[in-house]
C-alpha cells in the first residue's frame, strides 16, 4: 500500500503540501466541455448538409469513413471517433458532476436563490445543470447507436433511423438540450477564465445568437430527415447512391 | 400583524407611495418562535431609504423587529438584508427605486442572530483567519532612520480598489455555490487573496496562495454565476479578480 494512499485514508493528503487535482480537474472541466461544445457546432454543421444536397451529406458521412482515402468506406473509423468522444464526455460528466447539488437540501436551497434572485446568470446555471443532467441519458442513447452501427449513417439510412426507428423525439429533446447546454457552458467559460475579455451584456448576446442560430438549424435539419424518412418509410434499408454515380451507371448502359 | 402609521406629516403637497413591508420575522433563541411573514405600512418620504423606513416602522409601529445598522453611509456594511430577493445594503437603497411591496428577509448563510439581523462578523473573522489576510512581511529589525519604501502609485490604486470591501456579506449571500456549500470561502475571501497578492509588501508567493485557495472550497469552487459581481454595493470587480486568481491557480496545477 503506497505511502500516499494512507495519507488519502486519515485525511492527511493535504499535510504538507495541497494537492494539485483540485486545479487539474478544474482545467479538465474546462477543456473537455470547451471540445464537446466546439465538437458539437462542428457535428450540427455537418449533419444540416442535408439542407444543401444528399450528395453533401454523403460526401461528408463517407469522407469520415476514409472512403476519398482509401477508396472504400471502413465505418469502424467512425466508432474509434465515437469511442473517443465516449471517453471526453465520459471525463466531462465526472468533472460536472461534482457541481451538481448532490442532496435535497442542496437542490431546494439552489432553486429557491434562483428563483428569489432573479439573476440571469444564476438561472442560466440551473438550466446548464439541468440539460447536463437530460444529456447523460440523451448522449448516452445516441453514442451507443452511432458505435455499434457506424456504417448506418448517411441520407436515407440516418432518415429511416430518425423516422422509421423512432428517434426523433430523443433527437429533438437532445437538439434543446445540447444547443443551450453547450452555448451557456461555453458562455461560463469565458467569464470563468477571463478571455475573452468583453462586457457580459456582448458575451450573453452572442451567446444568444448562437443557440438561435444552432436551434434553427438543428430543428431544420431534423425536419429535413424526417421528411426524408417518411417519403422512404416503404423502403427502408435502401442506401442512397450519389447522383454522379447513377448518372455514370446510366451512362454506361446507354452506352 | 398589519399596522399602519397615520402619524407623518402631510407637509408636502406631493402625492407619497404607501409602501407595503412584508419582514420575515424569527427569533432563533426563541423555541416558541416560528418563521413568518408580518406585514407593515408606512408612508413614502422624500429621499427616504430603506434603513430609515426600517427606523420608522420600529419606531412607530413595532420596537421588537430586529435589524442593524451603524453608519447609514453605506461604509459598515451592516444593514446589509435580502430586499425582493436579492442582497443589498438597507442604507444605500431609495425607497423610490422598490416597488410598492417590498418585501425584506436576512441574509442567508450567515447566523441568524433574529428577524433581518445576522452575525456576519463571526463567519468574516473566521474567513480572514482561514485564509490569513493580513500582511505578512519580511521579518527585520526596525529601523527608524531608513526610509519607508516607496510603492507604485497604480499598485497602490488597485490595493485600494480592492481594500474597499466592507465585509457586509452580500457577495456571499448572492452566491449560489456558497448556499449549497458552507465551506465556500466566497468572493469576499478571494477578493481579500487577490489584494495580498497585489501587494509587493507580502512576501507570499502563489505557492502560499494556492494552499489557501486551491481547492473546492477556494478558486476552483467557484462555479461563476457572478451575482457577487452583480450584486456588490461597493462594486469591486469580483469576476475579474477570481477570474485572474483561477488562471494562476491553475497554472500551479499544471506546473506540478
Amino acid at each position: 500500500m503506497s505511502h500516499e494512499t494512507i495519507l488519502i485514508q486519515v485525511g492527511l493528503a493535504d499535510k504538507p503540501r495541497k494537492s494539485r487535482w483540485p486545479a487539474r480537474l478544474d482545467l479538465l472541466q474546462s477543456i473537455t466541455g470547451l471540445f464537446l461544445a466546439l465538437f458539437m457546432w462542428g457535428h450540427m454543421t455537418l449533419v444540416a448538409s442535408i439542407l444543401w444536397s444528399k450528395d453533401a451529406m454523403w460526401t461528408i458521412a463517407r469522407f469520415f469513413e476514409g472512403y476519398f482515402i482509401f477508396g472504400k468506406g471502413y465505418p469502424w473509423l467512425v466508432s474509434c471517433i465515437v469511442g473517443f468522444i465516449i471517453l471526453v464526455v465520459v471525463a466531462h460528466a465526472l468533472m460536472a458532476v461534482r457541481k451538481f447539488p448532490i442532496n435535497y437540501r442542496q437542490w431546494r436551497v439552489i432553486h429557491a436563490h434562483a428563483k428569489m434572485m432573479k439573476h440571469e446568470d444564476s438561472t442560466l446555471w440551473v438550466w446548464q445543470a439541468y440539460t447536463g443532467f437530460l444529456l447523460f441519458f440523451l448522449a448516452s442513447a445516441h453514442l451507443y447507436q452511432m458505435i455499434i452501427w457506424p456504417q448506418n449513417i448517411g441520407p436515407y439510412v440516418s432518415s429511416y433511423r430518425v423516422w422509421s426507428e423512432g428517434v426523433w423525439p430523443l433527437y429533438l429533446v437532445m437538439l434543446l438540450a445540447v444547443e443551450l447546454h453547450a452555448c451557456i457552458g461555453l458562455y461560463r467559460l469565458t467569464v470563468k477564465w477571463g478571455w475573452p475579455n468583453l462586457s457580459r451584456e456582448t458575451l450573453r448576446k452572442v451567446k444568444w445568437g448562437l443557440t438561435a442560430f444552432f436551434l434553427v438549424l438543428g430543428f431544420l435539419s431534423l425536419v429535413a430527415y424526417m421528411k426524408i424518412g417518411y417519403e422512404h418509410r416503404t423502403r427502408v434499408g435502401e442506401r442512397y447512391t450519389p447522383t454522379w454515380v447513377v448518372e455514370k451507371e446510366r451512362g454506361a448502359q446507354q452506352g | 400583524m398589519r399596522a399602519i402609521d397615520n402619524n407623518t406629516p402631510q407637509q408636502s403637497t406631493r402625492q407619497h407611495r404607501h409602501l407595503r413591508f412584508s419582514i420575515l420575522r424569527y427569533d432563533p433563541n426563541d423555541s416558541a418562535s416560528v418563521p413568518c411573514m408580518q406585514e407593515y405600512q408606512i408612508e413614502e418620504a422624500e429621499g427616504m431609504t430603506l434603513f430609515i423606513a426600517l427606523n420608522e416602522i420600529r419606531e412607530h409601529q413595532d420596537p421588537t423587529l430586529q435589524f442593524d445598522f451603524v453608519c447609514r453611509a453605506g461604509i459598515c456594511g451592516s444593514c446589509a438584508m435580502m430586499i425582493n430577493g436579492r442582497p443589498h445594503l438597507a442604507c444605500r437603497t431609495l425607497t423610490r427605486d422598490l416597488p410598492d411591496e417590498v418585501t425584506l428577509a436576512p441574509l442567508p448563510f450567515f447566523e441568524l442572530i433574529g428577524d433581518l439581523s445576522v452575525n456576519t462578523g463571526k463567519w468574516m473573522r473566521g474567513m480572514n483567519e482561514r485564509l490569513q489576510t493580513w500582511l505578512h512581511v519580511q521579518e527585520r529589525e526596525v529601523d527608524l532612520h531608513r526610509i519607508e519604501e516607496r510603492m507604485d502609485p497604480d499598485i497602490a490604486d488597485q490595493i485600494y480598489e480592492l481594500d474597499r470591501c466592507i465585509e457586509c456579506g452580500c457577495c456571499v449571500a448572492a452566491c449560489g455555490t456558497a448556499q449549497m456549500r458552507k465551506d465556500f470561502v466566497g468572493a469576499v475571501g478571494m477578493g481579500k487573496i487577490a489584494r495580498f497578492r497585489l501587494d509587493p509588501r507580502d512576501i507570499r508567493t502563489d505557492d502560499d496562495y494556492y494552499e489557501l485557495i486551491g481547492d473546492d472550497t477556494g478558486v476552483f469552487g467557484c462555479m461563476s454565476l457572478l451575482a457577487c459581481h452583480d450584486v456588490c454595493p461597493k462594486t469591486l470587480p469580483l469576476q475579474s479578480q477570481i477570474a485572474f486568481l483561477r488562471r494562476k491557480m491553475a497554472t500551479l496545477g499544471l506546473s506540478g
